[in-house]
């Protein structure tokens, strides 16, 4: 999309800037609150990680044992960060990509609003020792309906926005976009209804909806987003266009086509059709890495490594992590490694690169690109940014090779018989005090990104609000009274 | 892919193929699934509903997230054979050929007949049992060939075969688990069938397993002072996790549901898709290790 396309003689007429502030209210809910969930995440992240070596740490309280604080961690990441965030930065991507104001965005920010009460709800009822039992599902139904209906009005307007595009010609990103837009109330609702409802389905069909949703989830909503969000500021930062459209598509479509189909493990007690398929599925996602590979490297080839501005690092560091997880999905989808790696820390470790190390990424070097163009303010303390990209960086990468390479041992260990479950499980213990390392750092960098956009709402506040109600204020007060 | 609508019936026909895949399909397949009538052994019904303590139970697993570090699926790689002889018929000349023949040991008509049943071949394939089977009834022996599945849970006595949809016909949350940080649970209910056992385990795990990693559950239990006389329940804990003198611990009704769901862990019925012959030998109440 250009300014010479014939079919958009209005681009002109809103102004970027413009279309900056039309985002304003809804992403200060997303970003302020999805930084809060991912601090919490963090720390119950840090919990959850110091009790498997020390299994009696804060183990007496109901609350914080392991399977409870496991779960919040894992959810105030997922839903709370990653998805709440997400939404923001897809609906400033629409915004910008259609060059149109965002419509009704006190309706998105109530949508938000929505979304944090179901997830502060759920994540006190998942303490209480309601979780629903199911992996990435935990929230109990009291919860998800809240989450549900947030997403109802922040989907449903941000589809409004796309759809006031100016420019009719949708460009890969936009695609993403809004396949994930769409895809994501259908599985919610989906698993919601047909596990978390009065009548649920029974038998292992419990299960492989859960699969499914979380594969659904993990995958495909995350893999769509996070690579719209990376396609756009690859386009953005380096004022070029994406090397290939038709490399885009494959992506698009393997990704719809064959991570949706994922997830199901080769040891799961079912029907051998389930896994069977779901091998064949996870397998062909080697073609999605492939041609995100190429079409990256062909549209990054000949650009200056040197002076990335810190947003370009996060997407570039998001993008490796794409591929590696990925892969390191792909490959245990097949049967024999899966014989390995299933039931260990490794799908663990593929999946903190996955949400964290890709998704949050990019989530983060969009957040730093954002908001100061979005409040024309700038961050309070700018040398935080490095240092969290750092902090970050090394963080997740102590989580995830320790907890690949010990899941990788203990699936070996578990295959000899020999070794005592005592003596199996010990054997990843020096992997995980190193991941504890990394979710300690993740922990403090995270903290900075809350206390720089904390900083920044202060700021905004005193620029904008403090002005404006002294001088509306002023009027109504007579002469000679102090302010 | 210009255009909002093919974007969207691209999104649409995909998500449609792989809900229909594996949420319509499953559900048609195995959603009215009923007991079923075990066809190897006793024709009684397979799986028994848990008692409605163990149902409890089940909740109180789900609300702690036992499943995040306890699978309950047990795998196996294959089934084996054994080839048991029941009796050796008359011509017990003709059965000792055969088994010299065979390589299977020095045997005379009388002792080929003695200490029946017994058995001649252990963990073979199919082929080479049904071979032996033949060559024994053409000698007027009669035999039986057991089922044996075989893989590393197997052998760590985590189940006697792999665990199926069938399994689980009867529980209201199904966790199959995804993490085995501690030993799979599918069987745990055979494995360490004692309650004071159980009990113990949970208060502290290290009072029974020795270095054992999984945290305590000491919420689940109650501290209390002894009364007139120590009460029937209280937990006969070693020194180092005895409470203070004067005090008990006796567990609360969470920690009993949790037990009794534990215990109604078996999934060791032969069905018909996961076949096995169970081995005659009397059961033992004593722990595994």
């Amino acid at each position: 999309m250009n300014a010479t396309s014939p079919t958009s003689p209005a681009s002109e007429s809103i102004s970027t800037a413009e279309i900056d502030a039309s985002c304003r209210v809804p992403l200060f809910t997303f970003f302020v609150s999805g930084a809060v969930w991912l601090v919490i995440a963090s720390i119950f992240g840090l919990m959850a990680s110091i009790k498997f070596h020390s299994p009696d740490f804060l183990s007496d309280c109901a609350a914080l044992t392991y399977g409870r604080v496991h779960a919040v961690a894992t959810n105030a990441l997922l839903y709370g960060f990653a998805l709440q965030a997400g939404f923001g930065v897809a609906l400033w991507i629409i915004a910008r990509m259609g060059r149109t104001r965002v419509s009704l965005p006190w309706m998105i920010a109530m949508g938000g609003k929505l979304w944090n009460l179901g997830m502060t709800v759920g994540v006190i009822g998942i303490l209480m020792g309601d979780s629903s039992g199911f992996e990435h599902l935990e929230i109990p139904r009291y919860g998800a309906v809240f989450l549900f209906l947030g997403y109802l009005l922040i989907g449903f307007f941000s589809l409004v926005t796309l759809h006031d595009r100016k420019d009719r010609e949708l460009r890969p990103a936009q695609w993403f976009l809004l396949a994930a837009l769409f895809w994501f109330p259908w599985i919610y609702f989906t698993a919601d209804y047909l596990l978390l409802s009065h009548t649920p389905v029974r038998g292992v069909v419990q299960p492989i909806i859960a699969w499914w949703f979380s594969a659904n989830l993990n995958l495909v909503w995350v893999g769509l987003v996070g690579l719209a969000i990376v396609f756009f500021f690859i386009e953005e930062l380096m004022k070029r266009t994406l090397y290939s459209r038709h490399l885009a598509l494959l992506t698009f479509w393997t990704i719809i086509l064959f991570a949706s189909w994922s997830g199901v493990p080769h040891t799961a007690p079912v029907p051998a059709w389930i896994p069977a398929l779901s091998t064949v599925g996870t397998v062909l996602t080697f073609v999605t890495v492939l041609t995100v590979m190429v079409n990256i490297r062909r549209t990054c080839s000949g650009c200056s490594q040197t002076d990335k501005p810190i947003s370009g690092k996060f997407i570039a560091f998001a993008t490796m992590a794409f591929v590696v997880s990925w892969l390191m999905n792909a490959i245990s989808g097949i049967p024999e490694v899966a014989s390995v790696t299933n039931l260990t820390w490794y799908p663990v470790a593929q999946w903190q690169l996955n949400v964290f190390g890709f998704f949050a990424f990019a989530l983060f070097g969009a957040i730093y690109y954002i908001v100061p163009r979005v409040t024309g303010i700038e961050w309070p303390r700018a040398g935080f940014l490095k240092v969290h990209f750092w902090l970050a960086a090394f963080g997740i990468v102590l989580i995830v090779l320790p907890l690949a390479i010990g899941g990788i041992i203990q699936g070996f260990n578990w295959h000899n018989v020999k070794m005592s479950n005592v003596d199996v499980a010990k054997s990843a213990l020096n992997f995980l005090r190193i991941s504890t390392v990394g979710e300690a750092l993740i922990l403090v960098g995270n903290l900075m990104l809350l206390t720089n956009l904390i900083g920044l709402s202060v700021r905004y506040y005193k620029t904008h609000f403090v002005p404006a109600y002294r001088e509306a204020t002023a009027e109504l007060k007579p002469a000679g009274v102090k302010p | 892919m210009k255009y909002g609508p093919y974007v969207f019936l691209a999104a649409f026909f995909a998500l449609a193929l792989s809900w229909c895949g594996f949420v319509v399909t499953p559900q048609v397949q195995l959603g009215r699934a009923v007991q079923e009538t075990n066809s190897v052994e006793k024709a009684e019904l397979y799986p028994q509903e848990r008692s409605g303590q163990a149902r409890q139970g089940l909740e109180v697993y789900r609300a702690n997230g036992c499943a995040y570090c306890h699978s309950q699926q047990v795998g196996q790689q294959g089934t084996l054979v054994n080839v048991v002889l029941k009796d050796a018929g008359k011509k017990t000349m003709d059965v000792a050929k055969v088994l010299n023949d065979e390589k299977l040991g020095t045997f005379s008509g009388p002792s080929v007949a003695a200490g029946l049943p017994k058995t001649l071949l252990q963990n073979v394939s199919m082929e080479q049992a049904v071979a032996l089977q033949s060559l024994l009834k053409n000698a007027g022996a009669t035999t039986e060939l057991h089922l044996v599945p075989f893989g590393p849970d197997i052998e760590r006595g985590w189940g006697k075969r792999r665990t199926v949809a069938d399994d689980f016909i009867t529980d209201a949350t199904v966790m199959p688990g995804t993490q085995r940080v501690g030993p799979d649970l599918a069987n745990v209910g055979m494995r360490l069938p004692d309650v004071k056992w159980q009990l113990m385990h949970l208060y502290a795990p290290g009072a029974v397993v020795k270095d054992s990693p999984m945290p305590r559950y000491q919420f689940l239990f109650e501290k209390r002072k002894i009364g007139a006389r120590p009460s029937a329940d209280a937990l006969a804990l070693p020194k180092e996790f005895a409470p203070g003198d004067g005090y008990e611990v006796v567990p609360k009704p969470e920690a009993r549901a949790l037990v009794e769901y534990l215990l109604s862990l078996r999934a060791d019925t032969p069905l018909y898709e996961a076949p096995l012959t169970p081995p005659p030998a009397p059961k033992t109440n004593a722990p595994a290790k």
